[in-house]
């Protein structure tokens, strides 16, 4: 099974005047965890969106499993897992209910998924829970039952958008685990994230975009070492005028001041660190390069509000 | 070909199941009231109803017309406020949409539930009416199938108005502009040809007023006359109704 699992070719999508994806194609390869990461109005969700045949492209194509989207939506869907970034788990059933629910709008016979609900409801660890209603789950245990419920399929391929984003971090160390035993299983996942750690451990492969282009695409570490040096100095507490632009710059390949903090991007630390001794009251922090650095040095520091 | 709709339509009448209690009295208790303060307090003023020649008593007049109104009010609810918090505020429509069950499938399934809502709650007010001596008379049966055709006209219709909403206070307007109008001029309460001409024209043209012109006769063991006209009417609007909510539905789930 060579063919790929997923394929977008030259998306576009225009809301107005606005254009939120611009010419945007990739491929996911079976077994693989294709993370798009980006910050908010990047186009992520519309991008996911059109993945599932619920927003039409204005151009560019979507493949899914060698079909079509939208015609062959149904058809696709029949082998696809989907959680979206908001539950809509049913808050009038149960965890099993909710399972069983939904298990019907596949077309399965009742004892079919009646004999999946316990393996999957043990594996979002909710099995002491089969009774409870989601509003009586905590924000973990919600988005599991949503990971399980998609599962109830069991789909190949599984489209996550943003799977994590409000946990805290044991619910999040949990969700990746079982996203790690889903890959290990053979499906493949494309996944949406805000968080540069859960793009780093699950993905095999990472698309950057940003204003509905794709800046950057590439295995996470290669990434890195492409575009960044692999240390960080952060320097706190000095003027951040006379730090980055004295005797300091001779140490770094590159420096960013960002508010109080002046980021010094370096090949070797030492020297920097050596020099940085005379600069009493400055306080500072050595770290290897991450994806986080990598994706502010691509998108820029600015804040983005809208959507 | 499997029915997509079916799952969803299941999925409502699986919650209304847990809550059927509550759902049966809140649906059941007021049109009661209703029939039971007018019925019997304003039917010792009236006394009898002249129709077409016949005098008959108030409380059978109202009880016909107000069957009707039951099915209008028990669809249009579902279609309104509950179909909009599943559409829109629990995001339902959505999680179901992720697996192979297409938004038309998710429409129909939303309009046969206002629909069957409706039947329950008139096939519940039909079996009081019965005990308490109101009606009897078998063309009842054939009351039934009707009245589940009201009810699908209105939730097609309510569902036009789910299509539009941005939250729930839009549907004051449909009920302030609409469906109270129409209880005062359907003939529910008193026959329309008391009523001066111009409103009696706008009479004619509402959907509830075929209703009535279709149950009130088996109401008094009589066949309906103009059946054609009456159920072509009520056919069409449910047609239109369906067709306009289908495209604007389609419309608000494309953004």
């Amino acid at each position: 099974m060579n063919e790929s699992q997923l394929r977008c070719t030259h998306l576009t999508k225009r809301f107005g005047d606005n254009l939120v994806v611009d010419d945007l194609s990739f491929e996911l390869q079976p077994g693989e965890c294709l993370g798009v990461i980006g910050p908010n109005g990047a186009g992520k969700t519309t991008t996911f969106r059109m993945c599932l045949g619920l927003t039409a492209p204005d151009s560019g194509s979507v493949n899914v499993f060698g079909l079509s989207m939208p015609q062959d939506a149904l058809a696709i869907k029949e082998r696809l897992g989907v959680v979206s970034q908001f539950d809509t788990l049913d808050p009038d059933f149960s965890c099993a209910e909710n399972l069983m629910v939904y298990g019907r709008y596949f077309g399965m016979r009742s004892a079919d998924i009646q004999s999946r609900i316990p393996t999957l409801l043990e594996f979002a660890a909710l099995s002491h829970k089969a009774n409870a209603k989601p509003g009586e789950l905590s924000g973990g245990m919600k988005r599991r039952l949503s990971l399980a419920r998609s599962l109830i399929n069991n789909p190949s391929l599984l489209l996550l958008d943003e799977p994590t984003t409000g946990l805290d971090p044991q619910a999040r160390h949990l969700m990746w685990e079982r996203l790690q035993q889903l890959l290990q299983q053979g499906k493949s996942i494309l996944l949406t994230t805000h968080f540069m750690d859960e793009a780093e451990r699950l993905c095999d492969r990472l698309l950057v975009v940003d204003h509905g282009r794709k800046i950057a695409e590439g295995k996470p570490r290669d990434l890195i070492a492409e575009h960044l040096e692999p240390d960080v100095v952060e320097v706190y507490g000095g003027d951040t005028q006379a730090l980055s632009q004295g005797d300091l710059r001779a140490h770094a390949q590159r420096i960013e001041v960002s508010g109080d903090t002046v980021f010094f991007y370096t090949q070797t630390a030492q020297p920097l660190l050596q020099a940085l001794l005379a600069y009493p009251g400055v306080r500072s922090l050595h770290r290897p390069a991450n994806l986080e650095d990598l994706f502010l040095k691509l998108t820029g520091r600015q804040i983005r509000e809208e959507g | 070909m499997r029915l997509r709709f079916w799952p969803v339509f299941l999925r409502n009448f699986l919650v209304w199941k847990k809550l059927l209690i509550p759902s049966l009295i809140a649906n059941i208790a007021e049109p009661l009231m209703w029939l039971v303060a007018f019925g019997y307090g304003l039917g010792a003023l009236v006394g009898e109803v002249t129709m077409g020649g016949d005098k008959i008593p108030y409380i059978v007049f109202l009880a016909s017309g107000s069957i009707c109104m039951s099915a209008m009010n028990a669809a249009t609810f579902e279609a309104l406020y509950s179909a909009f918090s599943r559409m829109h505020v629990q995001k339902t429509w959505d999680g179901i949409m992720n697996a192979p069950v297409r938004l038309d499938d998710v429409l129909l399934a939303e309009m046969l539930w206002a629909a069957f809502k409706a039947l329950f709650t008139v096939t519940a007010i039909l079996l009081v009416m019965l005990a308490l001596g109101i009606v009897q008379t078998w063309k009842l049966l054939m009351a039934w199938p009707i009245l589940l055709g009201v009810g699908v006209v209105f939730s097609c219709l309510a569902l036009i108005f789910n299509a539009l909403a941005k939250g729930y206070d839009f549907f004051t307007y449909y009920f302030t502009l609409f469906l109270t109008p129409m209880m005062f001029l359907s003939g529910i309460f008193f026959p329309l040809d008391t009523l001066p001409t111009a409103v009696r024209w706008v009479a004619d043209v509402l959907p509830l007023t075929h209703a009535v012109a279709l149950i009130r006769p088996l109401f008094l063991d009589q066949w309906p006359s103009n059946v054609l006209l009456h159920a072509g009417v009520l056919l069409t609007y449910g047609l239109v109704g369906w067709m306009i909510a289908l495209h604007l539905t389609r419309k608000r789930f494309k953004q």
